[in-house]
């Protein structure tokens, strides 16, 4: 058996079965009744959207377009599941590797490879997609989503029964982040104060090349329960299900039920980034086990059951996966390198004499290059 | 949720909020804190025992009362995840103020001051602003046991993105929290927590000359040396100037107010009439305000200097057990001494 605990699917919350088919569920079924063919397709193109972007991105970053990327090859999902479940007025706080969510909230994929190209410390505008900017320093943003959640509680926005009003907060990260005293924090500050936020952790199995049994003892859901946060262990490559559990836990948090720890239980089906090497640290057969558990397959499955899966729907899809890819070929290549100045842009937001002092400095430096002189004074 | 009280609250300690009144320093941050309450319903206090203790200096005693237990919050006792949830908070729309209990307890909370805090206007290219203040008691001489007498302002200066300030007399602390709280940077606002109990006299409705973040002010005019301080060594530098005076020597004496950013302009000016220039802190020395002001200076007044700058604070050790402190603490007879070494050249 793999180092990476028990591959099984006990215990976690299913709804399709990884060949597709539908498995009832006496809680939940009520939360997913809604969704009709077009809704279940529209999540399968999301998913086989992201895919492309991933492969896309992967392919630019070896050509040397990108200097870094980290796929959610895997983990589509988890993603688009739960990214289905919120209204607009949610806000999301992600970690860097939620491409999947990014779509869903409308930003544009090509923004998101701002960060990973160099050009940009973030991309997109994360107030009017209500997703936040990527955070790399592992759990740090919990607390902000948490913090966050308080706010909205201070603007009346929780449990006012008013469903165009009331809003909750996403938070994903992964594994390893549980660990980070940062985490731990975050759930302490959202049990006590009954904060509107929902946990939501992707348990890819792998903290770049540690499994999660070098994180956690015990399952990773049940680190909710000792903070006083309920916790639900969700078949990550499931999205009928992740998208029924969030829908659930989002309620909660808006209604004024307080936060929930969500464990998606999925894989990382790509390498931390594209900088490590994971045929180091995993074996094939453990690869090939989550292959078979392939989150668009299942979906795909399912719908061909259903008889809802129309050829000339899927070839549609195909297409725009690939005018998504060319696109966002083009417009990576497009970016262009920020002034050099703008490094002074907004270190403040207001004036500071130090920063000041050095862009002048900075400015004519570059203009005596210019000017065929050597640059004079000191750069404060 | 509760609303909070739009009338102003009278000072259960007598004496109302307006007019001039003699404070202690503490006193003074609470008024400050309590005027900043007031006037924007955005404003929130949150660290751990600041509710019904009043905080363990007493700094907010009886905010949570008139403000209520959601503007003046008692918080878990986690530093990162104060200032991470004041980050979220700030997120929403609101201007959290924290308070970390001692100077050597912000080191839990580091990572979110220095890698979110400080640059989430940045990254976002200006999108978001974080409007926090973390207040922390900071410096010596008090007695205690460690981790409760340190200075680690340089190390937040150091970073960009943070204002950085310290105030060293009740009416500077009363107007400069106010200013603290109402910028939209990140403000890091060291109190020089040895200085809690000294008392000054303070005009609670004047309006302050200006914007007092950003400025040097020379507290005290003087022709032979310049002496750099800040926070709780501005009143040792003025005993010292006091004490020189006597003897014929005289000092001027820049308080800082801020490490970032720097004034070096009114350092300047003050070095380049006097000629000597000597610099004093608590921190220890190595790579200190002191390192940096001197070099400056250098920079700056080359062909005005009689002497090297020097510098004056404290040692390349952990802060010591409280016995010995004030032999670690720049004290008036280092002080002295350096004015002295600086006039000898």
């Amino acid at each position: 058996m793999s180092q990476t605990g028990p591959l099984t699917d006990d215990g976690l919350v299913q709804l399709l079965t990884p060949t597709g088919e539908r498995t009832p569920h006496p809680e939940l079924d009520a939360r997913v009744a809604h969704l009709d063919a077009d809704a279940l397709r529209a999540m399968y193109r999301d998913m086989v959207l992201v895919r492309r972007f991933d492969t896309e991105a992967t392919s630019l970053q070896r050509q040397g377009e990108l200097a870094l990327f980290a796929q959610s090859l895997g983990q589509e999902a988890a993603q688009i599941g739960s990214a289905h479940a919120m209204t607009a007025r949610d806000h999301v706080f992600p970690s860097y590797r939620e491409h999947g969510v990014a779509h869903a909230r409308g930003v544009d994929m090509a923004d998101v490879l701002r960060l990973f190209r160099g050009v940009d410390h973030g991309g997109w505008d994360p107030v009017a997609h209500g997703f936040h900017l990527y955070t790399l320093v592992i759990g740090s943003h919990t607390l902000h989503a948490t913090g966050y959640a308080m706010g909205l509680q201070r603007d009346g926005l929780v449990g006012t029964g008013d469903a165009e009003r009331d809003s909750a907060v996403v938070v994903y990260f992964g594994d390893g982040a549980t660990a980070q005293g940062d985490v731990n924090e975050a759930l302490v500050f959202a049990a006590v104060n009954n904060a509107p936020v929902v946990f939501f952790c992707q348990n890819n199995q792998w903290a770049i090349s540690e499994p999660t049994t070098k994180q956690a003892r015990v399952p990773l859901a049940d680190r909710g329960p000792g903070f006083g946060v309920p916790s639900v262990r969700v078949d990550g490559n499931d999205v009928l299900a992740t998208y029924a559990v969030t829908q659930w836990a989002l309620e909660r948090a808006r209604s004024g039920g307080g936060p929930t720890f969500v464990e998606a239980f999925t894989y990382r089906m790509g390498a931390h980034t594209t900088s490590d090497d994971p045929t180091r640290y995993r074996s094939s057969a453990e690869e090939e086990y989550w292959r078979r558990r392939d989150p668009i397959d299942r979906l795909r499955l399912h719908l061909e059951q259903v008889g809802e899966l129309p050829a000339e729907f899927v070839a549609q899809v195909a297409d725009d996966a690939d005018r998504l890819g060319e696109r966002i070929r083009t417009e990576v290549r497009a970016m262009g390198r920020p002034s050099p100045a703008s490094m002074f842009d907004h270190v403040y937001a207001t004036p500071h004499s130090v920063v000041d002092a050095e862009r002048a400095w900075f400015e004519r430096y570059e203009a005596s290059f210019d000017a065929g002189s050597t640059s004079e004074g000191s750069h404060r | 949720m509760s609303t909070s009280t739009q009338t102003r609250p009278t000072d259960p300690a007598g004496g109302g909020t307006s007019g001039t009144q003699r404070l202690t320093f503490a006193k003074a941050i609470n008024l400050g804190l309590r005027r900043a309450l007031e006037s924007d319903p955005k404003v929130l206090l949150m660290g751990e025992d600041i509710g019904r203790l009043g905080g363990v200096f007493r700094v907010t005693d009886g905010l949570q009362k008139d403000f209520g237990e959601d503007r003046v919050v008692d918080t878990p006792l986690a530093e990162s995840g104060i200032v991470g949830t004041a980050i979220g908070l700030a997120l929403r729309g609101y201007r959290p103020v924290c308070e970390i209990q001692f100077d050597g307890f912000i080191f839990p909370a580091y990572d979110q001051i220095t890698t979110q805090l400080s640059k989430m206007h940045y990254r976002s290219k200006g999108r978001l602003t974080l409007p926090v203040v973390i207040r922390v008691p900071y410096g010596g001489g008090i007695g205690a046991v460690e981790h409760h007498s340190e200075s680690p302002e340089v190390l937040f200066a150091h970073t960009a993105g943070l204002r950085v300030v310290s105030p060293s007399s009740p009416v500077e602390a009363y107007r400069m929290i106010q200013q603290a709280v109402a910028s939209p940077d990140p403000v890091l606002f060291f109190e020089p927590k040895g200085r809690y109990w000294e008392k000054g006299d303070v005009d609670l409705d004047a309006a302050p000359d200006g914007p007092l973040l950003d400025k040097a002010r020379i507290v005290r005019p003087g022709t032979d040396v310049t002496l750099v301080a800040h926070g709780p060594t501005v009143q040792t530098a003025l005993k010292a100037a006091e004490t020189a005076a006597a003897e014929g020597t005289s000092i001027e004496v820049v308080d800082l107010r801020a490490l970032s950013p720097l004034d070096t302009a009114t350092v300047a000016e003050s070095v380049r009439r006097t000629g000597r220039c000597v610099v004093v802190h608590e921190a220890p020395v190595l790579y200190g305000t002191g390192a940096e002001v001197a070099a400056r200076i250098t920079e700056e007044c080359f062909y005005h200097l009689q002497s090297p700058v020097l510098r004056v604070g404290g040692f390349h050790a952990p802060y010591p057990v409280a016995k010995i402190e004030h032999d670690y603490l720049p004290g008036l007879d280092r002080v002295l001494d350096a004015v002295e070494r600086a006039l000898a050249f």
